[in-house]
């Protein structure tokens, strides 16, 4: 049966339109619903685009930054306010994939994929979550693990703080296949420095557990240490605290548990 | 429900009719002929099917059709001028870059892709522009060597 395709200028009309029918869905870059669609899923019998040129934009306002749903992974990589951004966005998929894949569909990705989102826990993004007229913003980490995160939510983008300075935000993502791949798991790490102690972190994992998440007994453990092999030692014995990772074809839960606290530390120590 | 498209498609417009979520690999290969793209995994994963969208390399497995509408699509039948080789097709068989082929087309557009926008890229610069494509005979290293042979040839000057 051929897909029905419906484009819509105006946000209230997607919202609209993905409420009426249980079997439409939003199409960002497409990267993970056509993909499904050539995989053979029957319950999607709608595709839903919008044009709104609002999506498609970055904002950098002040230290606040915000990017719509479907800002690329390209876009992103090559945006000279994005810089500490750009590692993250180019270990997603080769060339092409970078061309479609947006920040908008990463928040749905499935594990173990969503490394984009990664990075936003850990900047204390918020997500601009549409339904019907209305539109509300919703903390990343909150997002990933409620019920929001269905087939038919609409996001409109994201927002974030920009680290004070570019070398406080860190990013590591670990793959089996060079140079790129899906995740064996992924951190990230935004620190607020006082001197040479952390005042402030905020650490996030990817594929540590079945969404994204936030890694708060690290926080907790940096908070006021140096960033040495004393000062990180705490926070690396929590490493693994409030962790479900998953077996997979990429490497088992056993794996991910074994290696996370090495790239911690690595990542830690930069 | 059909929807008219039109699109430029290696330089030269085109006006076709498409089912409603068709994808672009689809309408290349059974509708207008064009059959260089491969339909692969069609899960994105393999890169058989990278074309260039406006320059930029898009796996058409993935892409719907009409939102092909304006664009223009490049693939390896668009790489040869007459009868005179694009250097990348030449370098790949100087290089033994292709065995099975399968993955040729794929590899070749997004080689294009880098070396239009880069004419001098490092190693890693072809790793990165390759690594959405999969190839299971080669090791990759002798498209590597073809790919940088041809920028050392000046591709992006003759191309």
């Amino acid at each position: 049966m051929p897909l029905a395709v419906k484009t819509f200028d105006k946000l209230r009309d997607v919202a609209s339109a993905l409420g009426a029918d249980a079997g439409a869905r939003y199409l960002g870059g497409g990267t993970l619903l056509v993909r499904a669609v050539n995989e053979g899923d029957v319950g999607v019998t709608t595709l839903v685009r919008a044009t709104d040129r609002g999506l498609r934009e970055i904002r950098p306002s002040g230290l606040r930054t915000s990017l719509g749903a479907a800002v690329t992974m390209a876009e992103v990589a090559a945006h000279p306010d994005l810089r500490f951004l750009a590692s993250v966005a180019r270990s997603i998929g080769g060339p092409a994939i970078r061309n479609m894949a947006t920040v908008g569909g990463n928040l749905f990705a499935p594990y173990p994929f969503g490394d984009f989102s990664v990075a936003l826990i850990a900047l204390g993004a918020t997500v601009a979550v549409h339904s019907g007229a209305s539109a509300r913003d919703v903390p990343v980490e909150d997002f990933l693990g409620s019920t929001d995160r269905h087939n038919r939510t609409l996001v409109s983008g994201v927002a974030f703080r920009r680290p004070d300075a570019e070398k406080n935000f860190r990013f590591l993502k670990v793959s089996r296949t060079r140079p790129k791949g899906p995740s064996v798991l992924s951190i990230a790490a935004h620190l607020t420095m006082s001197g040479t102690r952390v005042s402030s972190a905020r650490i996030a994992y990817g594929a540590m557990a079945p969404t994204a998440m936030r890694a708060k007994a690290v926080e907790a453990a940096l908070t006021g240490k140096t960033l040495d092999e004393a000062g990180i030692a705490a926070a690396l014995a929590v490493a693994l605290n409030g962790c479900a990772p998953q077996t997979d074809a990429y490497a088992s839960e056993w794996y991910r548990r074994e290696v996370l606290p090495v790239h911690l530390r690595r990542l830690l120590l930069g | 429900m059909q929807t008219p498209v039109q699109f430029r498609l290696n330089d030269e417009e085109r006006a076709e009719f498409v089912d409603s979520g068709a994808r672009l690999l689809g309408l290349l290969r059974d509708k207008v002929g064009v059959t260089s793209p491969k339909s692969g995994c069609q899960q994105g994963t393999c890169g058989c099917c990278t074309v260039l969208i406006d320059g930029a390399p898009y796996l058409s497995c993935l892409v719907l059709a009409e939102t092909c509408a304006g664009k223009s699509i490049e693939t390896v039948e668009g790489l040869a001028k007459g009868t005179a080789y694009h250097p990348l097709q030449l370098a790949f068989m100087e290089h033994f870059a292709a065995q099975c082929g399968y993955c040729t087309s794929g590899m070749l557009m997004a080689a294009k892709a880098l070396l239009d926008r880069n004419a001098n890229p490092t190693r890693a610069d072809v790793i990165d522009a390759i690594c959405g494509n999969v190839c299971r005979c080669t090791g990759y290293q002798p498209i590597i060597e073809a790919i940088l042979a041809a920028a050392k040839r000046g591709v992006a000057r003759t191309a």
